[in-house]
């Protein structure tokens, strides 16, 4: 296994939670990784380059720092490219999906309040046409902890 | 946990994410009117108060071998639906489990699992087991396979006072 490979297995197995709350987190990683702050800084940016790291942060429950739904929408085959793209395009969306129902484009909007986020879905219906299904969570059991690398 | 705008801005930063260099808490801390020492010591706080669920690399699934994914909903009453959750949320290849309102006629259902494997197999198995450990055979269910990926990243919420520091990283 290449360097950079090894590397970055480490890392994700290692650092999906729990970042070094250190002035300097990626020499402190380095260290437990028996590699340097440059060699792991470079390795995360080309994993965010390629798509691999969304981004090194916080997942923050839902509910702590403002409102969001997941919401649906049923859209014809046809449309679906242009329809998920115009969804896309909001800032307070988050995450986007194309499923398998008849309920076929899944989303999730953020905003910082209630009527900012009403803003949003009543904006995607005007401009689709679309009725927007809202689906708000009222308890979460489980939320995000981080994946097991599935080579393992 | 009664939060200051400080420490939603913090929380704002730390969610957009860290920008990669060396004093990324010196950074985000300064975006929300902090020094390095005091942001860290209030995303300590934060953590433990629980307005922190995680914090460090976050990484698409996809791209780590995880090539199918499903939301499988349920319609379970509302007494029973508590319990059911927490015990589903206990299974490993469970990644995210909620409770959501219902939408009558067109979803029934209220409780919600995202599964994760290698491949559609994997998860369909997964979802096998999960209805036969949970005792969930007869209760309507919907499996929504994910086909398309439009978009997939942290929250963004919109605060006039708060500079984003990376850009969005759609796929």
């Amino acid at each position: 296994m290449g360097r950079r490979k090894s590397l970055s297995r480490r890392l994700i197995g290692r650092y999906q939670r729990d970042l070094p709350l250190t002035p300097q987190p990626f020499a402190e990683m380095a260290r437990a990784c028996g590699s340097t702050e440059r060699e792991v800084l470079d390795l995360l940016e080309e994993l965010d380059a390629d798509g691999t790291l969304s981004r090194v942060g916080a997942v923050i429950p839902p509910g702590v720092l403002g409102v969001s739904t997941l919401a649906a929408l049923s859209v014809p085959e046809r449309d679906l490219s242009d329809v998920a793209a115009l969804v896309s395009s909001y800032p307070e969306v988050n995450h986007n999906y194309e499923r398998e129902h008849a309920l076929n484009l899944w989303f999730v909007a953020a905003a910082a309040d209630r009527a900012a986020l009403d803003r949003v879905l009543d904006d995607i219906r005007r401009r689709t046409g679309l009725a927007v299904i809202e689906l708000p969570l009222e308890r979460a059991y489980h939320v995000d902890l981080g994946f097991p690398p599935s080579w393992n | 946990m009664e939060l200051s705008a400080t420490d939603r801005r913090l929380l704002a930063q730390a969610a957009a994410g860290l920008p990669l260099t060396p004093r990324p808490f010196a950074a985000i801390g300064r975006a929300a009117g902090l020094t390095e020492s005091e942001a860290i010591a209030r995303l300590c706080a934060l953590q433990s108060a629980g307005a922190v669920k995680r914090l460090g690399l976050i990484v698409r699934h996809h791209e780590l071998g995880y090539r199918a994914n499903a939301m499988v909903a349920w319609d379970i009453p509302d007494q029973a639906v508590d319990s059911i959750g927490a015990r589903m949320a206990a299974f490993a290849f469970v990644t995210l489990c909620y409770r959501r309102r219902r939408a009558p006629p067109q979803w029934p259902y209220n409780l919600f699992a995202m599964i994760h494997g290698t491949d559609r197999a994997v998860v369909s198995g997964q979802i096998q087991r999960l209805n036969r450990e949970l005792a969930l055979e007869g209760a309507p269910c919907a499996v929504l396979f994910s086909r398309r990926r439009f978009k997939q990243r942290g929250a963004r919420y919109a605060d006039p006072e708060v500079t984003w520091t990376s850009s969005t990283a759609a796929s």
